[in-house]
């Protein structure tokens, strides 16, 4: 079946981060567009119609995330685009900003123009150096080409975008963690409600949105609502950036309608496993903060709510692949360290707990594990679990209870053996 | 900070100042203004700290609290070839343990350290959004895609 692709028309291309290859390519077509006969109402209702849903992590819809805006007062209206890209597994908004800036940039100019903002920001992992490069680069070809700051394409529409780089900080992307950064402090997450659709940055009322999300919006704009909501399957439409990487041949970014089998993305997309001898034990589907599927449990539909049936999330669809050589103490236990040293400190049960996570897990890989341990993970994750400020919380929670679940016994062999099965904690060093 | 020594040098001085003004409000310059002085330091000292801390009306511990909070801050000179390399699981899946252990036996160094003539410093860092090319890494700015021991070898030959 041949299927258009979309997000990634143009990043085949040589200089498919000019505007000039842009352009070629179609691009500011849904801008001018919208801005030559489109009320920001229209845009919104036609978002709003597409069933376009996040692609940051949640899959909230996108349209009715912006009719959460109160009515326009005397407060300017932000945009923050979401380009903080750090949940482990994901690298798909990486391509998106380094290959095709422009779509990325019509789809905030066209986001900001439907919720009457004027300032938008581009806040981006401070490690996306080169990416930062080239979206610079590319939003001030488009002030040249008069796509951004005053009177845009002579429609009286102003909009200027900031970009600005976090600098190491995972929670940074969670949504207020982003913006307590981008007022320049500690990204510490804020208790919600209020909401930061109506108390958002500097208090204002602000649409936080991931970079995907957005570069989907040309595509409604120009084509409709009806057209796209043919693409993926029911409450689940469009195109879909798909992550895999670990144990494949072709580590990668896949396009792909958004409910295709995980084991298509794996076998032909993907090559299948990266040695033929070593099968496949487990995937995370979607981000190293979602739930294990053991392989038996693998043969799912990567869509919000197949994978939700299936008991974990497509979240940020950075899938990742663990092959027969992979020992599940010691990939939790990698994980476990990632989430300690990224907690933000601010509730006990998430600094302490992930604290815990990895202690336990240590003492297990090494060897020196008790017969109550994988319990005893099970039971500081349900301490965790709804019990902190952010998601953060769940995002170690989540895992820590199903890879014990799904591989108790690999955790129950780790203590009665007194050794990693796998050699593990000497192999990783 | 004595008078002799100037904090930050004057054009990175006037980097912040233009930096005052570009954001809706104050406050946002202080991430990139920490930047601007770790590109010309390539760290952030206390007393270029407590600069940035001055010109943006806020006390000097909550900058340092900021810088802290930030991994990307260097609190004290990295080498002049900055080693990150990637930890995290799809990274481990494809030996990026081993890349580093390659490393601190070619350096001489455990991660964490500079070496001593300051050329090159060594860090295990968190997933760098870049999973397809594990096991990866940066030095300084610059993305390392699918690193092994013949590639760490060639590229330490090559980094003066
Ligand atoms: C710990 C944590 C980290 C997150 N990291 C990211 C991220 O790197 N990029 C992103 O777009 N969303 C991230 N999110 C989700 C954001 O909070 C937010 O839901 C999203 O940016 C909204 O955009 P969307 O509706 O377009 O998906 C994260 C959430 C949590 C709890
Ligand atoms: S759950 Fe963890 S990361 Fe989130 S606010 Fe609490 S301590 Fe910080
Ligand atoms: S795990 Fe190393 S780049 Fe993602």
């Amino acid at each position: 079946m041949a299927y258009e692709k979309l997000l990634l028309k143009n990043v085949g291309r040589d200089d498919s981060h000019t505007l000039d290859v842009s352009l070629a390519g179609g691009g500011y077509q849904a801008l001018k567009k919208a801005l030559s006969g489109m009320t920001p109402e229209a845009v919104l209702e036609e978002v709003k119609a597409s069933g376009l849903r996040g692609r940051g992590g949640a899959g909230f819809p996108t349209g009715m995330k912006w009719s959460f805006l109160p009515k326009l007062g005397d407060k300017p209206r932000y945009l923050c685009v979401n380009a903080d890209e750090s949940e482990p597994g994901t690298f798909k908004d990486r391509l998106l900003i380094e290959r095709d800036p422009h779509l990325v940039l019509e789809g905030i100019i066209l986001s900001s123009f439907a919720i009457h903002c004027h300032t938008a920001f581009f806040y981006i992992r401070g490690e996306f150096q080169k990416g930062a490069r080239i979206f610079e680069q590319a939003i001030a070809e488009a002030y040249a080409k008069g796509f951004l700051g005053k009177n845009i394409l002579g429609s009286g529409y102003d909009l200027d975008v900031l970009v600005y780089r976090g600098a190491g900080a995972y929670i940074c992307g969670e949504e207020t963690a982003l913006l307590e950064s981008l007022e320049g402090k500690r990204g510490l997450p804020r208790i919600k409600p209020p909401f930061p659709a109506i108390v958002g940055l500097y208090g204002c009322p602000t649409i936080i949105n991931n970079v995907e999300t957005l570069a989907n919006v040309p595509f409604i704009v120009e084509r409709g609502a009806g057209w796209y909501n043919g693409i993926g399957r029911p409450k689940n439409t469009g195109p879909k950036l798909f992550c895999i990487s670990g144990h494949v041949k072709k580590p990668g970014v896949y396009e792909a309608p958004l409910g295709i089998p995980f084991k298509e993305l794996l076998n032909e997309h993907a090559g299948g496993m990266l040695h033929p001898d070593r099968p496949l034990k487990a995937a995370v589907p979607g981000g190293s903060s979602m739930k294990v599927l053991p392989a038996a449990r693998c043969d799912v539909l990567l869509d919000f709510d197949s994978l939700a049936a299936a008991g974990t999330m497509l979240g940020s669809a950075g899938g990742m692949v663990m092959d027969s050589s992979t020992c599940m103490v010691g990939a939790l236990l990698n994980l476990a360290e990632f989430y300690e040293h990224e907690s933000c400190g601010q509730c006990t049960p998430c600094r302490e707990g992930t604290g815990w996570f990895t202690k336990i897990l240590h003492r297990l890989e090494a060897g020196h594990g008790r017969k109550e341990d994988p319990d005893l993970l099970i039971d500081v994750a349900k301490r965790v679990e709804g019990n902190t400020i952010c998601p953060f919380g769940e995002a170690i929670a989540w895992p820590v209870q199903s890879y014990v679940a799904e591989f108790k016994s690999e955790f129950d062999d780790h203590v009665t053996k007194g050794a990693c099965p796998f050699g593990g904690a000497a192999k990783r060093g | 900070m004595s008078t002799a020594t100037r904090a930050v040098s004057v054009e990175t001085e006037k980097k912040i100042d233009a930096l005052l003004t570009k954001y809706p409000r104050k406050s946002s310059a202080l991430l990139p203004a920490l930047y601007a002085v770790q590109e010309e330091h390539g760290w952030v000292p206390e007393e270029a700290q407590d600069f940035v801390a001055g010109k943006l009306g806020v006390s000097p511990a909550f900058v340092a609290g900021v810088v802290s909070f930030y991994t990307m801050f260097h609190r004290k000179p990295v080498g002049r070839h900055h080693f990150q390399i990637c930890r995290t699981l799809s990274c481990m899946l494809r030996g990026s343990h081993e890349v580093m252990a390659r490393l601190e036996q070619k350096l001489g160094i455990a991660r964490g350290a500079v070496t001593p003539d300051g050329r090159f410093s060594l860090q295990f860092v968190e997933c760098l959004g870049a999973c397809d090319t594990a096991p990866c890494a940066q030095v300084n700015d610059d993305d390392v895609p699918l690193l092994d021991a013949a590639k760490v070898d060639e590229l330490l030959a090559r980094l003066k």
